[in-house]
């Protein structure tokens, strides 16, 4: 595939730019803390032993609730939402910016158009069917789930088709 | 205080389970997500990293406006990895007991140098099938379970208030046809 002609990149970048407001702010590596990636690192550590305590990286438990048979799910999303949602809603009252990036703590809100309803339609049928989304899918690896490798296949082919088709 | 009989009983029938160890452990994924947040202000999500780590192989200009971004969602990823690998090797494995914890009877364990890893029964096919839906859905709709369900959730974003009702009542009726039609677990 050959590289793309700057007007075309600039126009993808300013519809994606959208959904994505937070890439171009690390575009460069130059000037990174140091602390930076360790601290994604430790992050993604709470994160992922969250994932599997709360059994949302076993995809049984995901059908468990969507049939119904077990209604713990809504406590692992929305007990993450309140503590995020605290954050997000108290630091921006304490600091002008986070220490790492310089970048200003705000609210970055996704605009809202029809494709939030097919996407999200598309994603429900693919979650409703296998029981797993991304995050859960990396934590099932960890706990030694290695058929779980079948889902990330599909979900990088399915992130492929969808980005080639939309060229 | 007496407990009411029945209450228990449907409070056992909804929540097998209990709800401790979903509680306990959506604390920690918010708490992964703040810590995050605090130190660089990105609400992390975990499905731009499918694109921005085909931007390593794909010189589409969709994946490689991802390039400023790639390393550090490749560590987050692994640290989502390894985090759920320490679960394995501590809670899972007995190491580490909490009354706080229901082990479950889902799918199947084995162990490997005295560390209990866990295997799904759900079939191969359904999470290809579903991971190809989930990885176009996610790119198209904007987010998945983690930037709309709990960084979009928590800014009360609407978008991502309506893309999660979107997908947990289509999930769910996709879930209630499919074991319906006799496909199991």
């Amino acid at each position: 595939m050959s590289r793309e002609t700057g007007a075309d990149r600039e126009a993808d970048d300013a519809s994606a730019s959208e959904s994505e407001p937070e890439r171009t702010r690390l575009a460069s590596d130059g000037g990174r803390h140091p602390l930076f990636l360790p601290l994604i690192l430790v992050g993604g550590l709470i994160f992922g032993f969250g994932l599997g305590f709360s059994h949302m990286a076993r995809p049984e438990v995901v059908l468990d609730f969507l049939q119904f048979d077990d209604l713990g799910l809504p406590f692992v999303m929305f007990g993450a939402a309140i503590v995020t949602g605290i954050a997000f809603a108290v630091l921006p009252r304490i600091r002008d910016s986070a220490p790492l990036t310089g970048d200003p703590y705000e609210r970055r809100l996704k605009p809202f158009d029809r494709n939030v309803l097919i996407g999200g339609a598309i994603f429900g049928v693919g979650w409703g069917l296998s029981g797993i989304c991304p995050g859960a899918a990396y934590a099932s690896l960890g706990t030694g789930n290695i058929t779980i490798l079948w889902a990330l296949a599909g979900m990088f082919l399915g992130a492929y088709l969808q980005g080639v088709l939309r060229q | 205080m007496v407990a009411d009989p029945v209450a228990l009983q449907i409070a056992a029938e909804l929540f097998p389970n209990g709800i401790s160890r979903y509680a306990v452990g959506g604390l920690l994924v918010g708490l992964g997500a703040v810590v995050i947040y605090v130190g660089t202000g990105i609400p992390a999500g975990a499905s731009t990293f499918l694109e921005s780590t085909l931007s390593y192989v794909s010189e589409q200009s969709r994946f490689q406006q991802y390039v400023g971004s790639r390393d550090w969602r490749l560590v987050f990823t692994l640290g989502i990895i390894l985090g759920a690998f320490a679960f394995a090797a501590t809670v899972q494995s007995g190491l580490v007991t909490t009354s706080l914890y229901q082990p479950g009877s889902t799918g199947s364990l084995y162990e490997v140098a005295g560390v209990t890893l866990w295997t799904t029964s759900v079939q191969p096919w359904r999470l290809f099938l579903g991971g190809i839906l989930v990885g176009i859905g996610t790119r198209v709709g904007k987010g998945c379970t983690s930037g709309h369900g709990v960084c979009g959730v928590g800014s009360a974003s609407k978008t991502s208030l309506v893309g999660v009702v979107t997908f947990i009542v289509v999930a769910i009726a996709t879930a209630q046809i499919v074991a319906a039609l006799g496909v199991h677990p």
